[in-house]
């Protein structure tokens, strides 16, 4: 009897202990830190350098059609162009948006965007997912008239966000990374189906959020402070009480956008935050500006761009409650602090740092 | 093979199940004949009942069970009655207290009506168990120190979910019932003030706690250590030498100078415990009622330090922007 209990404390020890190595998501060591604030306030950034090897790739610039070296001594960059050169507009039909390119510069990027977005390599059409190839200039197909919002949001991302994109900006890779879709999009949660019942009601959290981190919080922080202006800050700003009325219940809807930006940046609270007290300036990182910018960047692209585009999508790309693919931080940042880890990607596409000045008359030159 | 004695009581004594003392008139009598369990003979008292219920444990289980259906039916409400999705997100499940906008008025039930209907019962439940701990206690010819521990039990669960509530205003700041839901609520509730790491009761209940599993440790330790030579059987061995009892105390006296007495040990424990869930009620309570961000207050009471910048004085963008937010 007394070994078949202890062959039996034995044999759930070894059952728990499996079950905690391979249900619970664990990081084997080595982890790569590094510490970024004063010595003992914990400022250390951590990550896996093995995950962070494994997706390489995603974050790597792709090869331009022409290197950014020898596409600055062509006679159709910005700098070398003649005052003469033949633009997009005088010579396609239908250029609404790019008509102040020149022919060469516009057919690069074409041939740029559609390796970035629907490549044929990835399974995608080509060309042919946006243009009728019997008419180019045909603008029918729904993906046409998206894509040339997106070109305006491009320029405005690249032009009025520098406190958040810096001079690196974005370019259409950015986002979609080889699909005609970016990897990472949201639309508003359905209300609960129990809510306005007699019992049950969730609260919008309470179920398994991949969002906040598997945990209970809230688990659609992106149309309270993506789309709407909810308050986001909750701390206490002076010692004793002053009237802030703030709630736990808000500062859950906080934590989970604060859980959302980690997640999608790869990397930790203390990357913005001195956790001693959340809510002070006065000790955070300079990142924590940076992504003060970067809330109200996605907030205004999605209202500005995303969302008035809804008419125009099918309903397949639409969401349950029939809204369009909206932006959050991963839409860009694919889990890297930096898209491509800071690699200037735009360098090499002057045509999409900005907006022509006057439309469809003059050539940007920068 | 090596025998482990101290992992399972080694001998398991069997007779007639022991009845207890005559009850006095007036109160029931006790439910059951009472039986042995040999698995709990390995861990305890073989001997299961007769219990004494009575009246207030009655009304205690009562209360308790409605609590805890309305509870569970709220949980199992929220997964659409689904069995299978109840067991799988059990810990993520909750039953929330009213919204902040219902102050302390009754909120309709789905938005926290029902919160408060099983508050009510749970804390009629806990309240009415203290009492029968009380009057069992007394009914011994005992002390009443259990229910007085559990009394400071009773007092942070109190501040948590009545008290506080009351002092701020409104029942949303009551804590959630639910696993993972009223851990999220002391998160947030210490991200909100300030980190409650600079609230010097936190800190002191902190200190009451790993105390306690120290002393507790300690006197653990101690006893199976001297087990083999019926240490156990505490008050017979103080009155003699060269006991087991003696051999402990010897042994804390040569390791760290100091001693315990059998007695006293008791004391340090029942001290520790009772002070971790006292201090931190009071921790709790202070909080956002007197002090709204606890690190700015431990700075300006030189309980914390301003630590020295590395980084270029941050202003706030919202000031410069001239947004909120």
């Amino acid at each position: 009897m007394r070994i078949v209990l202890t062959l039996g404390v034995v044999a759930v020890t070894i059952l728990l202990v499996i079950a905690m190595l391979t249900t619970a998501g664990w990081d084997r060591p080595p982890i790569a830190s590094e510490q970024h604030g004063y010595d003992g306030t914990g400022q250390v950034l951590v990550w896996n350098p093995r995950t962070r090897a494994a997706s390489a790739d995603l974050h790597e610039v792709p090869q331009s059609f022409f290197p950014f070296d020898e596409f600055k001594e062509l006679p159709y960059y910005p700098d070398n162009l003649p005052a003469d050169a033949l633009l997009a507009s005088d010579f396609y039909e239908n250029v609404q948006v790019l008509g102040h390119l020149t022919v060469d510069q516009f057919n690069r990027l074409m041939t740029s965007m559609t390796t970035w977005v629907a490549p044929e390599e990835n399974g995608y059409d080509g060309c042919a997912y946006c243009h009728n190839l019997d008419n180019l200039a045909d603008d029918s197909l729904y993906t046409y008239q998206v894509a040339r919002r997106m070109f305006q949001m491009t320029w405005d991302v690249n032009m009025n966000w520098q406190d958040h994109v810096g001079a690196t900006g974005v370019t259409c890779y950015t986002c979609h990374r080889g699909h005609p879709v970016p990897q990472n999009i949201w639309f508003t949660e359905p209300p609960d189906r129990s809510a306005g019942g007699f019992l049950g009601d969730r609260n919008q959290q309470n179920r398994p959020s991949p969002t906040a981190g598997m945990s209970s919080l809230p688990h659609d922080p992106y149309t309270a402070f993506f789309l709407e202006a909810e308050p986001i800050r909750v701390g206490g700003t002076q010692a004793l009480p002053y009237g802030n009325e703030s709630t736990w219940q808000q500062t859950e809807w906080t934590y989970s956008l604060m859980m959302h930006m980690s997640t999608s940046l790869g990397t930790n609270c203390t990357l913005c935050h001195n956790t001693n007290n959340f809510s002070s300036w006065e000790n955070a990182p300079p990142q924590r500006y940076n992504a003060w910018y970067g809330i109200r960047m996605v907030r205004d692209l999605n209202n500005d761009y995303l969302v008035p585009l809804q008419p125009v999508y099918p309903e397949m790309r639409l969401g349950h409650l029939g809204d369009a693919p909206k932006a959050n931080c991963a839409t860009c940042h694919y889990g890297a602090q930096q898209p491509f880890y800071g690699t200037p990607m735009l360098d090499g596409y002057p045509s999409l740092r900005s907006a022509p000045v006057n439309p469809g008359q003059t050539a940007s030159l920068e | 093979m090596a025998e482990y004695q101290s992992f399972f009581t080694q001998v398991q004594v069997r007779h007639s199940p022991e009845l207890g003392v005559p009850l006095p008139p007036g109160d029931d009598p006790r439910a059951g004949t009472g039986g042995f369990i040999w698995l709990l003979g390995l861990i305890g008292n073989a001997q299961i009942g007769p219990i004494y219920l009575g009246t207030l444990g009655v009304i205690s289980i009562a209360c308790g069970f409605v609590a805890f259906e309305i509870i569970g039916l709220n949980m199992l409400a929220s997964v659409n009655w689904d069995p299978v999705e109840f067991v799988r997100q059990l810990f993520w499940l909750a039953l929330e207290p009213p919204r902040p906008e219902y102050g302390l008025s009754f909120p309709p039930l789905n938005e926290g009506g029902w919160w408060l209907v099983a508050g009510f019962f749970l804390t009629a439940s806990v309240l009415l168990w203290w009492l029968r701990t009380y009057r069992r206690a007394i009914q011994l010819g005992m002390g009443t120190h259990v229910a007085w521990a559990f009394a400071a039990a009773i007092w942070l669960y109190l501040v948590l979910g009545f008290i506080r509530p009351l002092a701020m205003g409104s029942w949303s700041e009551a804590v959630p019932f639910g696993i993972f839901p009223h851990l999220d609520w002391t998160a947030a509730f210490s991200i909100r003030y300030g980190n409650l790491f600079y609230n010097p009761f936190h800190a002191l209940s902190i200190v009451f706690l790993y105390g306690s599993t120290l002393l507790f440790a300690m006197h653990g330790a101690t006893i199976l250590a001297v087990a083999r030579l019926g240490g156990e059987r505490e008050v017979e061995q103080m009155m003699d030498r060269g006991t087991a009892a003696e051999r402990a105390g010897l042994f804390w006296r040569w390791t760290m100078g100091f001693n315990a007495t059998f007695e006293s040990i008791h004391r340090w424990a029942w001290w520790f415990a009772v002070l971790t869930p006292i201090t931190g009620g009071i921790g709790i309570l202070l909080t956002g009622t007197v002090v709204d961000n606890w690190f700015l207050w431990a700075v300006e009471h030189d309980f914390a330090t301003m630590y020295p910048a590395v980084w270029p004085e941050g202003v706030d963008p919202a000031l410069t922007e001239g947004a909120a937010q």
